[in-house]
């Protein structure tokens, strides 16, 4: 698998490290209450297809990506920098 | 028996080689088994579990048979194929499977049980007793059964590893290949051409072709000549690709110098990595076998080996050699063989309606029924009708039509697609992104239509490449003759007939397999082990699950076929790992001062990747508890000296470096004034503790965090996705500077007065307090101090950019010795940080939280952070957690020991009663007992209390008092003295 990384081009998944779906970033306010936090923490789909997930580019740049791929067919459609997304979806 | 005037060996160059202890001589060019072949030797091999006398029976890699252990000693290589192994002088080939030699194997009373050595004879018959499973039946039966032997030892061999990246990686050098390598190149593509064999040509050099009106072989010489032109093809040459993986990624091996005597400048093997944009795959295809009786006696082959031999090495495979077809194609044996003067006996056609090529005797509509010949065939029996008849042959060429090598298009799950016309397996289009299949693979069954596919498959590489089809390129003229084949999977009758010759697995085991209910084709594979052996199958899968169908009533391509699965031969571990043993196993980080330690002979621990010392042993010391307590005791009473380089350090600069800090640690950092260092608590989000560790402010909009040796690169990604992801909004940047600066930690009551003789400018207590930081000149270079205590003593870290580092360690400790002190090592830093009661990753190990480790009143309720929501779940605060208390045994003498579990006194100690554990201990060398860092539910409200420590493993059952987990200098007064 290789994941196009905005700042260094396409590199080997080796020098990634997954960290799971992208809603990560959409961290809840902190009087959310505990069933938010809960859900935020805990819960996480499993989905058979299409994905959108945090990838850290630590064997390069050290730039946090979110990556969108196909679990499925393992094709990897795209990577943007976690600092320029827009905190939704 | 050598034919004159064939092969591609060179006749001028003979070459000495043994097996099974003989000198034989072969020529520069040949094979073991064409070598072997060509002295007469038929006899090769015994078979897996019958042990039946078994000779070559293809000329590739998909031998079943001819598996032959390469090489002597410690590098001895089991189950090559003496097909595919060269031949070099001094080569050392052994048969296997066999007790005494080869032509009377002892296991041979095998063969005479076979009847009671079907499928799963072993999970039926060494039933009982149960325990003579293990010890007696078990062994007997690997010893019995098997193919080569694995040497015990580490093998000497050092293979590589490589990367290579290309536009096209065309998979097989035969016409398809070529003509496919050659188009692609020519319209711009960077090309590797990757080819199993030692030469390209593929087929074309094992049968007599004429292509654009010339020999095939001056073709195949021109094609080189025109792909060395372009300037853009690598041809890889002995080179297997093994696995197609994700996102156009190849697996291949290249057999580098198994084909050379001993070169210690070249590896044996290297294990490539190709990164492609597109592939073609031209594989070829697998002749097929036909299940007739007793169809395994040397000197049965295939009909193409037959071919492969005379005219690749120039080998006559019999002296009167009888050929057993279902198809046209298998007719050019005889052809070939009479050319070039080998007797034909008879052509045997299982078609009614087949018709003879040339001047040879043909028997039509007629089946082979059984053989004769233990060592060696001697005589066949056919059935023609209703009449039986026998031949008197040595070689019978066997051939049931063509299997498309569709292995690599099935790697990334696909299934081929079974063609009831063709009456063949073939690859699903797009079964691998980016893979176009080409040639006989693909069902091209002439030299033409492969020339044809070849062209076609480069210009869809050229197409999604975004090139130009570049013009005037026309596949040259060549044979288009496929040849019609009807398919014979069986033929009845009496006698085993085999379908996995590598693992002997006949028609009757399949049938028994269906009989018993194991009817998936999945399922009779685990049932009868059929295409489980060194050749995966490439010869026995296709016949094996048409015979499945058969007797299941089902069609082929209901019943489908197993999983293809990489490898698609067999790849040595060595060369898939290599340099990953011993050294090279894993990199390693070493600090400034390990060349010091390491001429001390100190002896050196893993630390993740890092290496720090033990202890630091003086002349008379022969124990490590000696040199930890005499280093305890030099830092309790003088100073000692230790590198804490390895810890993670991060330089965190921006207007929002405080905020930032905030928002990562419990306590707030953002009112640390400039010149002073804060301990820092971190949690991950789910409110467990994460890391901890000092940050000094270094400057308004400056500050230096560190963190623990093992959570260094975790907690870097995390600070990283805070401020990229969680954070965006703060204007913070940051980087890790644990390579940039060597640290010592310096502590020790004298840690001030030694730190004066290398400062430029001397500090007091007053001026530079217990949590002080700044920069300060060392010895001319600039540095960095840090006022902090791991140990509970006055203590400092100094740090000097990494060059300076092993200078001023040597420095450090040779002024530390001249005042009562010196190194100390990990053991001491250990001791010392219990007697203070100081956590590291044995106690936050990922499941304890701020409040089990004390540590509750540093989340900061006036800010939010990362972890707070967590933290305050009811269930991480509750009082019934197990806490963080201190241990000591009552009797001073009394032994603690990490990971033991606590009880309370009276209690079963079972787990239901589980009340703790321990999770660091050390003796106190200060205090001169055992002391030890644990968690325990309800632990602070406890202190005072006895419990009991069980240790089961070690049969440990030691009363020990639960106590504040600081046990020495309470107060800290020691510290900020």
């Amino acid at each position: 698998m290789q994941i196009p990384c905005p700042l260094c081009g396409l590199r080997d998944s080796r020098e990634f490290t997954c960290k799971g779906h992208a809603v990560t970033l959409d961290r809840p306010a902190a009087d959310a209450p505990p069933e938010e936090w809960h859900d935020y923490i805990h819960l996480r789909d499993n989905p058979a297809g299409p994905t959108r997930e945090l990838w850290y580019h630590g064997g390069g740049c050290g730039a946090w990506l979110i990556v969108t791929r196909d679990t499925a067919t393992h094709a990897v459609h795209g990577a943007t920098l976690a600092s320029e997304a827009r905190h939704a979806g | 028996m050598r034919v004159e005037g064939r092969g591609l060996i060179d006749r001028n160059t003979p070459v000495k080689f043994q097996f099974d202890g003989r000198q034989v001589t072969g020529y520069a060019g040949d094979t073991v088994a064409s070598a072997l072949l060509a002295k007469g030797v038929k006899l090769m091999g015994r078979s897996f579990k019958y042990h039946r006398p078994r000779g070559v029976m293809t000329a590739g890699s998909e031998e079943p048979n001819a598996l032959m252990e390469i090489g002597t000693g410690d590098a001895a290589i089991p189950n090559t194929r003496a097909t595919v192994q060269e031949i070099f002088d001094g080569l050392v080939a052994q048969s296997q499977n066999h007790i005494g030699p080869l032509d009377r194997d002892l296991m041979a009373i095998n063969d005479l049980l076979w009847p009671f050595l079907g499928a799963g004879f072993y999970y039926k018959t060494f039933m009982w007793p149960r325990a003579f499973w293990e010890k007696l039946y078990e062994p007997v039966i690997r010893r019995a059964a098997g193919l080569g032997r694995m040497t015990r030892a580490a093998s000497p061999e050092r293979h590589e590893k490589a990367f290579a990246f290309c536009d096209v990686l065309v998979i097989g050098g035969g016409p398809a290949g070529m003509m496919a390598a050659l188009t692609a190149a020519k319209g711009g593509a960077d090309v590797i051409l990757a080819e199993e064999s030692a030469h390209l040509g593929g087929r074309l050099l094992s049968d007599s072709q004429q292509i654009d009106g010339i020999d095939a072989s001056f073709w195949i010489t021109d094609m080189r000549k025109a792909l060395a032109a372009t300037g853009r093809v690598r041809v890889m040459t002995r080179t297997t690709v093994t696995g197609a993986y994700d996102g156009g990624s190849y697996g291949a091996l290249e057999r580098v110098a198994r084909h050379l005597p001993s070169m210690p400048d070249l590896p044996p093997e290297c294990f490539w990595r190709i990164r492609a944009k597109q592939a073609i795959l031209a594989a070829g295809a697998h002749e097929r076998h036909i299940a007739f009786p007793m169809n395994d006696r040397p000197g049965i082959m295939l009909a193409g080996a037959v071919r492969s031999y005379l005219n690749r090495y120039g080998v006559a495979a019999g002296r009167n050699v009888t050929v057993f077809a279902t198809n046209d194609d298998a007719h050019r044996t005889a052809l070939e063989l009479q050319s070039a003067g080998v007797k034909v006996a008879a052509v045997i056609d299982s078609r009614v309606d087949a018709q003879a090529q040339g001047d040879y005797r043909l028997i039509a509509g007629a089946q082979v029924i059984g053989t004769k010949g233990r060592h060696g065939l001697r005589e066949i029996a056919y059935r023609r009708g209703s009449r039986t008849d026998t031949l008197i042959t040595d070689c019978l060429a066997v051939s049931g039509g063509w299997n498309p090598a569709v292995h690599l298009t099935c790697h990334l799950g696909a299934r081929p697609l079974w063609d009831a016309e063709r009456q063949m397996f073939l690859p699903r289009p797009d079964a691998v992104p980016g893979m176009t299949a080409a040639g006989a693979c693909n069902g091209a069954m002439s030299t033409d239509a492969c020339l044809r596919e070849g062209l076609a498959a480069a210009k869809v590489a050229l197409k999604a490449l975004g090139l130009a089809t570049p013009r005037g390129l026309k596949p040259p003229m060549a044979d288009d003759r496929a040849g019609a084949c009807e398919t014979l999977w069986h033929v009845p009758g009496k006698g085993r007939a085999w379908l996995d010759f590598a693992n002997d697995v006949t028609t009757k085991d399949v049938a028994q397999s269906a009989q018993e209910g194991f009817r998936s084709v999945e399922h009779m594979k685990r049932y009868t082990t059929q295409g489980m052996a060194p050749d995966q199958g490439k010869s026995s899968n296709i016949a094996a699950l048409a015979y499945l169908a058969d007797t299941t009533g089902r069609g082929i391509a209901e019943t489908g076929t197993t999983t293809y699965r990489p490898p698609f031969s067999p790849v040595s571990l060595g060369a898939m790992g290599a340099f990953a043993q011993g050294h090279g196993f894993a990199p390693e980080r070493h600090m400034t001062s390990h060349a010091a330690l390491t001429a001390r002979g100190v002896p050196m621990i893993e630390a993740g990747l890092w290496y720090r010392p033990s202890y630091v042993p003086i002349p008379g010391e022969t124990t490590w508890r000696e040199a930890c307590d005499r280093e305890v005791g030099m830092v309790r009473n003088a100073v000692g000296v230790v590198e804490v380089s390895t810890l993670g350090k991060i330089d965190i600069q921006g207007p929002d470096a405080g905020a930032f800090l905030d928002f990562v640690y419990t306590n707030t950092f953002s009112t640390l004034p400039v010149g002073r260092v804060r301990y820092g608590l971190m949690l991950r989000e789910d409110g467990h503790v994460m890391d901890d560790g000092t940050t000094a402010r270094l400057g308004e909009h400056h500050y230096v965090m560190t963190t623990t040796t093992a959570a260094a690169g975790q907690v870097m990604a995390h600070l990283e996705l805070v401020a990229q992801g969680l954070r965006p909004d703060f204007d913070v940047r940051l980087i890790s500077v644990t390579e940039a600066w060597a640290q010592f930690s310096v502590a020790g009551p004298l840690a001030r007065d030694l730190i004066n003789t290398v400062l430029d400018q001397p500090i007091d207590d007053a001026g530079f307090p217990f949590m002080a930081c700044g920069t300060v000149k060392v010895q001319g270079v600039p540095g960095r101090l840090f006022r902090i205590s791991f140990s509970g003593e006055q203590a400092y870290e100094i740090a000097v950019p990494a060059r300076f580092g092993a200078a001023l360690y040597r420095d450090l400790v040779a002024r530390a010795e001249t005042m009562g002190g010196g190194a100390y090592g990990m053991e001491a830093l250990n001791v010392l940080r219990i007697e203070k009661g100081f956590i590291t990753h044995a106690e936050i190990h990922g499941r304890t939280t701020a409040y089990d480790i004390g540590m509750g009143r540093m989340l900061s309720p006036k800010k939010d952070f990362i972890g707070k929501a967590a933290a305050q779940r009811p269930g991480l605060i509750d009082p019934g957690r197990e806490r963080l208390v201190g241990l000591q045994p009552v009797a001073a003498a009394g032994v603690l020991s990490a990971g033991a579990r606590l009880f309370s006194a009276g209690d079963p100690q079972t787990r239901v009663h589980d009340q703790g554990y321990v999770t660091s201990v050390g003796y106190s060398p200060s205090l001169g007992h055992m002391i030890g860092l644990g968690f325990l539910r309800h632990g602070p409200e406890r202190i005072g209390q006895k419990v009991v420590m069980v240790d089961h493993l070690r049969g440990l059952r030691v009363p020990v008092k639960v106590v504040d987990p600081v046990f020495f200098d309470p107060e800290g007064g020691r510290a900020r003295g």
